[in-house]
């Protein structure tokens, strides 16, 4: 299927609707500043000034474009559809992650906002937002749920080197729902002088519309790149998917497309089944979290359910709301991959490609190992290569009993 | 008319100020939670915030984060927190009880489910604290067709047209948060509280109630002056918290912590 001009056109609606989900779901303490961020951002996103510093950033900072890759030697082995990977990893800061604080960083410098927070599970969104707060000059907070904080601990000292305060955040389950609770609880309390950078396109709205319009560069550059080099749009996209945010960057410009299919893979953990694991979509139900209905992973009652996930980025209980419209309507493919999937796809990509993916990413690439060969080699799949995997080394090394020196 | 409106109409024909205490149900268990709403009554509570535990309090400072982790721990449910409510009824039937939470526990019940059985447990108000009145115009019918009232949060910052449009959904009375951040932040400047409720009861005929920020009797009786209500929240969650046994020395601290304030108020 697809979805028409004016239907891609109402998401979200004028109240962040997208279908059922989405909206604006806080405290009537924070209603002033997020109305007026919407209306900020709708009239910067219009400004020539704004898009001309957003553009010259992501070119000359970020590296864009980056590059469209063709997995040869995966894609043969595989034995079906041809596989290409858009290098998000080859990023500034190496992920996706970027596009969106350079262009958040920004909209806080038009604001005239001194100060700067954010909320990480991986470290990748806290050091892509320590990186531009630095380069802009602005005072920038980070909070960690204490137990990433534990799993993450480079990139914890990197954001602290660039200048960053992290806070570890010890309510509740210590990870990446706890953080983004004291960063909205942060943000209640400094609201006149902080801008609060939400690292994934869940969130009230504006945010899952504005972080999901930096994100689309993704996708735009791979149409762009598949017609040069095929000379054809791609026949399936992969993307992993926890707030879901690269996945949408790559989906979004494609959704008109009909022939163009969409897998979101979401985190398995030790399988569906098992109950641990990270997958709202694939077992969740719709509620209300963070600003936003969505898909949650919840109880009977209505209490937030713990998650698990190897990969800390993937590590959330809710996805972003335009990802529970567009799976309700069928128009992406949701999906899960375990654990031990996502490892494998891991070693896979590099021991074959010399590409070595963030963890979150390589249950996009275990995806597409199952998928291609059930394609015909005049197809291909696009993977988004959402992020490099050096930050994942200890955590891997852990798996396999080894003990990295210097750590 | 409902048991809010009556509680909170004959206390201002008589110019008296209303006690408003805020506890987490559960907290440190259901059997206790009970007991604490009698006893705060008996010492001069005229309507009782009763919170429903959840995961994710993102509108609350960490006294009462804390206190949903506790009431959490020792198993209680937002059908426990009906039950509480329901027991409260079968010696108290004049004491108002208002809801207070977050909308995903209700969410999961279901709406029509939730606002017939709070009802039926002798529940008079629900305030959900992340349900803007934006979002609201598909579940008020719910509230009213049980005589529930439901109570919105007005902010420093919030518009006359928004004030105006929670005036529309809400009734009982308006809970106006007095500082930016969350419950349990520092104390209020009563001057710009008297200002700001001037002027929302220039736009709704609702009793103003003042909460967010009132730790001592001195706040409570300056705010008391210029309003028809105070809320009182994260003082009493802490006693209740650094009390854990429960029992006598819970309530002998509870009574030393709001007797006061209810002095306060009644000081002309």
């Amino acid at each position: 299927m697809k979805l028409t001009e004016e239907q891609i056109k109402a998401s979200p609606d004028a109240r962040g609707h997208f279908g059922a989900y989405g909206g604006r779901f806080v405290s009537e303490t924070l209603i002033d500043s997020l109305e007026h961020l919407e209306s900020e951002y709708r009239r910067l996103r219009e400004d020539p000034d704004f898009l001309a510093r957003f553009n010259s950033d992501l070119a000359d900072y970020v590296g864009r474009p980056t590059p469209l890759y063709h997995a040869d030697r995966l894609s043969s082995e595989l034995g079906g559809a041809s596989i290409w990977l858009k290098r998000e990893d080859l990023c500034h800061t190496g992920a996706h992650k970027v596009n969106n604080t350079i262009g958040q960083a920004l909209l806080a410098k038009f604001l005239g906002k001194p100060r700067v927070i954010a909320e990480t599970g991986a470290g990748q969104h806290g050091v892509a937002t320590a990186t531009v707060a630095a380069r802009l000059g602005l005072k920038c907070k980070i909070y960690m749920g204490a137990e990433d904080v534990r799993r993450q601990a480079v990139n914890v000292y990197r954001m602290k080197l660039l200048g960053a305060e992290v806070e570890a955040v010890e309510g509740g389950t210590r990870t990446l729902k706890d953080a983004m609770n004291e960063a909205l609880r942060d943000w209640v309390t400094n609201v006149d002088d902080t801008f609060y950078i939400i690292g994934t396109v869940a969130g009230p709205h504006p945010y899952p519309m504005l972080v999901r319009d930096f994100q689309s560069v993704i996708g735009r550059e791979t149409r762009q790149q598949c017609l040069e080099k095929n000379g054809a749009l791609p026949d399936a996209l992969v993307a992993c998917v926890g707030g879901g945010s690269n996945a949408i960057g790559l989906f979004h410009p494609f959704l008109g497309d009909e022939s163009v299919t969409m897998y979101g893979v979401e985190a398995g953990g030790y399988g569906i089944e098992s109950g641990q694991h990270a997958a709202p979509l694939s077992a969740g139900r719709p509620g209300v979290l963070h600003g936003n209905r969505t898909y949650l992973m919840e109880d009977e009652f209505g209490q937030i359910s713990g998650t698990h996930s190897v990969s800390a980025g993937l590590d959330y209980p809710g996805v972003g709301p335009e990802h529970s419209w567009l799976k309700d309507i069928g128009r992406v493919n949701y999906v899960s991959v375990t654990d031990d999937e996502a490892m494998d796809g891991f070693r896979r990509l590099t021991a074959v490609e010399g590409i070595m993916p963030a963890l979150e990413t390589a249950h996009a690439i275990a995806w597409a190992i199952k998928l291609a060969p059930t394609m015909r080699p005049d197809q291909s799949i696009v993977i988004n290569l959402s992020g490099r995997g050096d930050k994942d080394i200890d955590t891997v090394a852990r798996m396999d009993n080894i003990h990295v020196e210097g750590r | 008319m409902s048991r809010i409106e009556q509680r909170l109409g004959a206390l201002g024909e008589k110019g008296r100020k209303a006690l408003i205490p805020y506890i987490t149900a559960g907290d440190p268990n259901t059997g206790e939670t009970l007991r604490i709403m009698h006893s705060l009554v008996e010492s001069g509570a005229d309507l009782i915030e009763l919170g429903v535990p959840f995961t994710d309090p993102m509108a609350d400072g960490p006294v009462i984060q804390r206190a949903c982790e506790r009431a959490l721990a020792s198993g209680c449910t937002s059908r426990d927190v009906l039950e509480i409510v329901r027991r409260f009824r079968e010696t108290d039937t004049e004491t108002p009880v208002v809801l207070m939470g977050y909308l995903n526990p209700v969410e999961a019940m279901g709406y029509e489910t939730f606002t017939e059985n709070a009802a039926r447990a002798g529940v008079d108000g629900v305030l959900m604290v992340d349900l803007p009145p934006e979002e609201a115009g598909e579940v008020v019918p719910w509230f009213r067709a049980q005589g529930l009232d439901l109570i919105f949060l007005i902010s420093p910052t919030t518009s006359d047209e928004r004030i105006r449009r929670m005036g529309e959904y809400s009734s009982g009375y308006v809970y106006y948060v007095s500082l930016k951040g969350v419950t349990g932040s520092a104390s209020i400047d009563a001057g710009a509280v008297e200002e700001r409720v001037a002027h929302i009861r220039e736009l709704t005929e609702l009793p103003v109630g003042v909460g967010f920020g009132i730790r001592d009797a001195e706040t409570a009786g300056a705010i008391g002056k210029v309003s028809d209500a105070i809320i009182v929240g994260s003082v009493i969650v802490d006693c209740i918290g650094r009390h854990p046994e429960g029992g006598d020395s819970l309530h002998q601290a509870l009574k030393s912590l709001v007797k006061p304030l209810r002095d306060s108020l009644d000081t002309p």
